[in-house]
């Protein structure tokens, strides 16, 4: 079974369909949508549309905590522009989108995978895994052997070393990588919507359940129309030169 | 779990004589109903009281030779069983000398040391050149063809950039064989191919003196002293070793990464043309360096950082890679300056592009005569050579400027493979301006343009007026 993972679509409709697209043309059978598929860009409704249209399939999704600021809910940490951009995206929503996003958990679990936005050690704090330690809290409450997360924009493969503690490695985008069922793997797959390692294609992964290898892609997009779609919106122009140049 | 015997089957392949039993694995030869086949089976030792790192060696092994495109420098892993249920490893049978018997007649005589040296290089050079390093070079870890070629074999310690290090960790003990272990691995650094680099000078240096240039440490004492003490030279325990030969030898075994040779390939093609090499202190000196220097280094060896390592392969997306493929059978000098210019141009447009020269030569048949020039590795080598002699005039940095001579049948698709791999962005061919000459290569030009996933530039020399 091959498992299309996306994270951080932040209303970039552009970039999440190059994936998909992408990720069909690789005969993808499941979805997984790990939170953040709204904020910051110009497209939230038709990108909420499209990821429902894919759960009534029976594709994953969780929550982000961008997600659950449009809901009105109290979410710390967030700039003036992730600010501004969530109100405007409040404005956008209709009832239909919004019952969406209140259905969606913080986690979801099937058989030795899970999938969370942040970290599984306290999910509803939005903790940031962005060194062994983190990740080892999170794996650790997590209890699976692969861990499917978002939240850090920037894809990173965690695999628990020979002495007993994560070890970071950064996926070079098209190498399947070997991830053996007896180990523990924590996979941040990257941002879909908003790349930020100066790389401005979008991310994804693509997990082979049957081969047991995650491939982590980049896929160039229409990042121009996607930026121009944010001016013309009003939102922070920042938001916009932050697509173009993927940081 | 109980050890299988000779004659026990496992997920379909009946195994035949335990041909080796080494410290984390055994080896058996599979039959077929005929009789043995070209095929071994590695068995990792699991039982209890066995180590674990046993456990990462077979996935570490199968990991990497999984990756590895086909070569004749390392097996070809043809099977693998799971490790959670029955770890195996079926692998093409090599038929072949160890370097260790050879090490039994040291000190050897230089052309022998040549031979043996440049062959190794060029094994590592392959293997680098995939972004993978072995890390636990040691004479029983290479074998040698009946045509000379060396080959890499145990896998279990190597590491691959690609892939997740599943050895690294915070470490306390040093992983991998302590005699020929290079400085940085000792701080846990596993991803320099120059660590190789410092294991075949250690190789070299026990071929011409009949000994290992730091003993065989028994405590991690002993095993740092290779920080600030530097070896015995060569020419001091064999008189007659050649001061290049030291050279190579001692350049090999600089404690700082960067200032040993970048690439196993460039190791080779000094052994080959030792009338290049600028003969320094280093290569004529008798003695270890004085007490006071050993001092300095000691207290220096306290704070010492690793080199950094270089970059895999990956590289910035705006630089570009240009091919430059050489007929080296067209002896056309007007067509070798026209794809002189040709390169310059793109070098001029380009001021990070990287130039590859590449050749392709019909695979080594069976070669008759005595002597280096009739092997396949000092085939490889003069190659080599003529390729680098060509680019010299473009006055580009190692890092900018790589040879290799590819083996093929078919000259179009290897290039084509090789510019898919690497990924190429343009391919330079030469096509001959003689009616003879466009005979020749007209037929493999139009190959090329038709199969290559980049751009191809074909350069002629400009016409006589």
């Amino acid at each position: 079974m091959k498992l299309a993972l996306f994270a951080d679509i932040h209303s970039n409709l552009e970039a999440f369909t190059a994936c998909l697209d992408h990720a069909q043309a690789l005969a993808a059978d499941r979805f997984a949508f790990l939170g953040d598929m709204v904020g910051y860009g110009a497209d939230p409704v038709a990108v909420l549309d499209l990821v429902e249209q894919h759960t009534l399939e029976g594709a994953v999704a969780v929550l982000g905590n961008h997600d659950a600021a449009a809901l009105g809910r109290p979410v710390a940490q967030m700039n003036a522009n992730a600010r501004a951009a969530i109100a405007w995206t409040q404005a956008q929503l209709g009832e239909r989108q919004r019952a969406f996003l209140q259905s969606l958990p913080l986690t979801a679990r099937d058989d030795n995978m899970l999938f969370v936005h942040a970290s599984a050690a306290a999910p509803e704090r939005w903790t940031y895994v962005t060194d062994a330690a983190d990740a080892e809290q999170s794996i650790t409450a997590g209890n699976a052997h692969y861990l499917f997360c978002g939240h850090v924009h920037q894809p990173t493969l965690y695999y628990m070393g020979s002495g007993g503690r994560p070890m970071p490695f950064t996926p070079v985008p098209g190498v399947p990588i070997p991830t053996a069922a007896h180990r523990q793997w924590l996979a941040i797959t990257g941002s879909t919507g908003q790349p930020r390692d100066g790389n401005n294609a979008a991310c994804y992964a693509m997990f082979d359940t049957g081969r047991e290898r995650l491939t982590y892609f980049r896929v160039p997009y229409a990042h121009g129309l996607a930026a121009q779609k944010i001016r013309a919106a009003g939102l922070p122009p920042r938001l916009a030169l932050r697509l173009e140049r993927g940081a | 779990m109980s050890a299988p015997g000779e004659g026990s089957e496992i997920d379909g392949f009946r195994l035949g004589e335990l041909i080796h039993v080494g410290s984390m694995a055994s080896i058996y030869r599979l039959h077929g109903p005929e009789g043995p086949l070209p095929l071994i089976m590695k068995i990792p030792r699991l039982g209890a009281g066995e180590r674990a790192v046993n456990v990462i060696g077979f996935e570490v092994c199968r990991m990497v030779l999984g990756a590895l495109a086909q070569s004749i420098h390392y097996p070809t892993l043809v099977a693998y069983g799971d490790v959670e249920t029955t770890p195996y490893l079926v692998m093409g049978y090599i038929e072949g000398a160890r370097l260790n018997e050879s090490l039994g007649r040291a000190p050897l005589p230089p052309q022998e040391i040549v031979h043996l040296g440049s062959a190794l290089a060029l094994a590592l050079h392959e293997l680098h050149r995939q972004d993978a390093v072995h890390l636990d070079l040691k004479p029983t870890n290479v074998l040698y063809r009946a045509s000379g070629e060396a080959v890499l074999i145990d896998f279990g310690l190597a590491h691959h950039a690609h892939y997740p290090d599943l050895l690294a960790e915070e470490l306390r003990f040093p992983v991998g064989n302590w005699v020929y272990m290079a400085p940085e691995q000792i701080f846990g650094v596993r991803a320099d191919p120059r660590s190789d680099i410092y294991a075949l000078g250690g190789i070299l240096y026990e071929l011409a003196t009949g000994r290992p240039p730091f003993g065989r440490p028994r405590s991690v004492a002993a095993l740092r002293q290779r920080l600030y003490r530097d070896p015995l030279p060569p020419r001091a325990i064999a008189p007659a070793t050649p001061e290049w030969l030291q050279e190579i030898i001692l350049r090999c075994l600089e404690v700082d990464a960067r200032e040993r040779y970048a690439s196993a390939e460039q190791v080779a093609l000094d052994l080959a043309n030792p009338s290049g090499i600028a003969i320094s202190a280093r290569g004529a000196k008798l003695r270890r360096d004085p007490w006071w220097t050993r001092l300095r280094r000691r207290v220096h060896a306290t704070h010492f950082e690793p080199a950094p390592c270089p970059p895999p392969s990956g590289r910035p997306p705006q630089a570009q890679i240009a091919v430059v493929a050489l007929a080296l059978r067209e002896t056309d000098a007007q067509l070798r300056e026209a794809l002189l210019a040709a390169a310059r141009r793109v070098i001029a447009a380009d001021q990070d592009c990287r130039i590859a020269c590449v050749t392709v030569v019909p695979p080594a048949a069976t070669l008759n005569g005595e002597g280096d020039e009739f092997t396949a590795t000092g085939r490889h080598i003069r190659r080599l050579v003529e390729l680098r002699r060509w680019a010299k005039p473009l006055q580009l940095p190692e890092e900018r400027l790589t040879c290799h001579v590819l083996e093929s049948d078919k000259p179009a698709a290897a290039l084509s493979d090789y510019a898919r791999m690497n990924d190429v962005d343009q391919i330079l061919i030469g096509a001959s301006a003689s009616t003879a000459g466009a005979r020749r290569s007209g037929g493999a030009c139009a190959s090329i343009i038709a199969e290559a996933p980049c751009n191809v530039t074909v350069v002629r020399p400009r016409a006589e007026d």
